[in-house]
């Protein structure tokens, strides 16, 4: 099976009308931990679309859930609030943008080793088939167990401690670890 | 015309996630236990993202927290097949069977085209191919597995298909008309039926009917006054 890379946009980076503050304000939006995958930023996952700054000060952030239903999105949005407004800047709007649908893509390179460096495997590129026409999903793509770098590793649960996440173990090493799924 | 439906898909989604909410701690194992409360999330955010979009469309001032805790059952939309209690694990994946492959096909078709419920199709119909996976391999394993399985799993089929029509029926006025989905739909669900070894019953010619138009059962009722109960005891409460 042929995988191809994701014809989906990159997250994009406006710098706004103020220059040089707009890029600290993206720098420090883009530094905001995941709140539940800590060990990445959500810069790293992808999940800052947008950082502008206007005239008066105020920082306008947007960004994409990884899930519908992901918990985490209202704990981000108020750590960029705090990150941000004790940086500075007087007033911060965080908005929640879905289109286009967060893909896990958009991982940065950064993102998947510091995920990998803690244990989690980070996901396969998605198949361009399984994008809009959601096709069946594909569980035949060997995941590396992010412990011993063994590829012989069984999916235990798809749905694992959160909703990025599926379970898996390693038959190597006999260790359990998370895997980010596709999608 | 396009808020009615989409209320209805939303419908769909809230009262499955609450029904799916149930199984945590009760499925018949610990991973399960998680899979499912992942999925009823699943279904909880887009039923958010739909209401969101519903309210913008009326323009009336209503929020997402009206729409979810203070209509009474004949203000849902949501089809017959979610809203009856789902206590056994056979019913539960052969419900879910169902509505995802309905739901696959409805989110894909509003994902594809301009609208104002794109953004929220679009990321449903990646979170509803992992539902619809999920309740496939469970319908799989258990039809084609012991005597006893296979018969609990036809017996839930033979409960939940006549549920089926509903999703199906014509809306010719609706951004998406289900009833040109039903080959598509069907198309997705009598395979995996066929390998789990089950007999696909007849489509009833007279088929229960009535939740696009809030005529439910009495176990709607039940469903939203338990789910609804802390928002109405105290009214613009947040924790």
């Amino acid at each position: 099976m042929t995988l191809h890379p994701s014809p989906s946009p990159s997250p994009s980076r406006s710098t706004g009308t103020g220059t040089g503050r707009a890029r600290s304000a993206w720098d420090i939006a883009a530094a905001v931990p995941d709140p539940e995958l800590p060990v990445v930023t959500i810069g790293d996952l992808g999940i800052l679309r947008d950082v502008t700054e206007n005239d008066t000060g105020c920082v306008h952030v947007q960004i994409t859930p990884t899930y519908s239903g992901c918990p985490a999105v209202e704990t981000i949005r108020a750590d960029l609030v705090e990150q941000l407004t004790c940086a500075g800047f007087r007033r911060v709007d965080v908005e929640q943008v879905l289109w286009p649908a967060w893909t896990t893509d958009w991982i940065t390179e950064q993102g998947r080793s510091r995920l990998e460096a803690h244990g989690i495997a980070p996901p396969a590129p998605v198949r361009a088939a399984a994008g809009a026409s959601g096709g069946p999903v594909d569980v035949e793509i060997a995941v590396r167990c992010p412990r011993c770098g063994s590829p012989d590793t069984h999916e235990a649960n798809r749905f694992g401690s959160t909703a990025c996440k599926a379970l898996r173990v390693c038959r190597s090493c006999r260790e359990p670890f998370d895997h980010v799924k596709p999608i | 015309m396009t808020a009615d439906f989409l209320l209805g898909l939303a419908d769909d989604a809230l009262v499955t996630a609450q029904r799916l909410g149930w199984w945590v701690s009760r499925a018949p194992e610990l991973e399960e236990d998680v899979a499912l409360a992942n999925i009823g999330l699943d279904q909880l955010g887009q039923a958010r993202g739909l209401y969101a979009v519903v309210t913008d469309l009326e323009g009336l001032g209503r929020t997402e927290d009206d729409l979810a805790y203070l209509r009474d059952a004949p203000d849902f939309r949501n089809v017959l097949l979610v809203e009856r209690p789902q206590t056994d694990f056979a019913v539960c994946v052969v419900r879910m069977l169902l509505l995802a492959a309905w739901q696959s096909e409805v989110y894909a078709v509003l994902a594809a085209r301009e609208g104002p419920a794109r953004g929220v199709a679009a990321k449903a119909v990646k979170e509803v191919a992992y539902h619809l996976d999920h309740a496939a391999q469970w319908v799989l394993r258990l039809g084609d597995g012991t005597e006893l399985s296979h018969e609990r799993t036809q017996a839930a089929l033979d409960a939940e298909w006549p549920y089926l029509p509903e999703l199906l029926e014509p809306a010719p006025a609706a951004p998406v008309d289900p009833a040109s989905l039903r080959d598509a739909v069907l198309g997705r669900v009598r395979p995996v039926l066929h390998e789990a070894t089950l007999v696909v019953p007849e489509l009833p010619a007279d088929p229960p009917t009535g939740g696009r138009a809030g005529r439910h059962t009495e176990h709607l009722a039940a469903l939203l006054a338990e789910m609804q109960q802390v928002a109405r005891a105290h009214p613009g409460a947040t924790w």
